[in-house]
């Protein structure tokens, strides 16, 4: 298991840290679903060795709890949590 | 089998079995029951990964003794249960989610990161002397009790041996 593109509405470059196991990403992911917009995602968890560790700093470099879901965008903005209107409000605006 | 195929029917019996032992020490699972279910579908996948209920929402390490304190339910509920009225995941909700006089939301992490936690068992160990015996508590419920070694079953909230610490 590695990163996974979905799809959909070009808007700003998503990457979705995720668990397979989490309901809060699974939430998230439905969010992104359901706005059609175009992302990738990983599940972190489904990582073994080398690439579990590189993942888990990734993500502990914009999140140091290394917590989940960890959504980073256009490579500047991180939102940590399914926190719904703060992710409707960063891919809406300019 | 593999790990997404977890029987409805075992996720079903795991989950009438939840809310029973919940609600007889005053716990309430959560009764949006899709998301619920998920959860406790999850506790399954995690069960055959790890050998454990691992948190479905935190990252477990595989090493059962790092990741005792997110076994669920995991050290945190209690805390985040008073704050938040739900635990980190949100399988476990407090009286007024369960009525629905509040709602249930993404809280914030409350584990503190890898390093910090080995930190704080290293602090731990200060004693109180004087005590005839050394004072055992459960790191889910609170329980306490005053013993040569911590009971092999919690008896208030059924949490294993290993989830208990010295208190005094």
């Amino acid at each position: 298991m590695t990163v996974v593109h979905i799809p959909g509405k070009k808007s700003r470059h998503i990457m979705l840290y995720a668990l397979s196991t989490c309901g809060w990403c699974q939430k998230t992911k439905k969010l992104l679903d359901d706005l059609g917009v175009e992302y990738d995602y990983e599940y972190v968890d489904q990582l073994q060795g080398d690439e579990r560790e590189k993942t888990t700093k990734e993500v502990s470099s914009w999140n140091p709890r290394c917590s989940f879901p960890t959504m980073v965008i256009d490579n500047k903005k991180c939102i940590v949590g399914y926190k719904e209107d703060e992710i409707r409000e960063a891919i809406r605006s300019e | 089998m593999n790990e997404q195929g977890v029987a409805i029917a075992e996720i079903d019996r795991l989950h009438e079995r939840l809310i029973k032992e919940a609600e007889v020490v005053g716990y309430h699972l959560n009764p949006d029951v899709e998301f619920t279910k998920g959860l406790i579908k999850s506790l399954i996948i995690n069960e055959r990964r790890y050998g454990y209920w691992a948190c479905p929402c935190r990252l477990a390490s595989g090493k059962k003794q790092d990741d005792l304190d997110i076994i669920c339910p995991c050290d945190y509920r209690d805390l985040d249960l008073n704050e938040y009225g739900v635990c980190y995941c949100a399988l476990y909700v407090s009286d007024a989610v369960r009525k629905g006089e509040q709602k249930a939301g993404s809280i914030p992490e409350r584990r503190p990161p890898p390093a910090e936690r080995k930190r704080e068992t290293q602090k731990k160990g200060r004693r109180l002397t004087g005590l005839s015996l050394p004072v055992w508590r459960c790191k889910i419920c609170g329980y306490l009790c005053a013993r040569e070694q911590p009971p092999e079953v919690c008896p208030i909230c059924k949490a294993k041996k290993d989830r208990f610490e010295r208190f005094m």
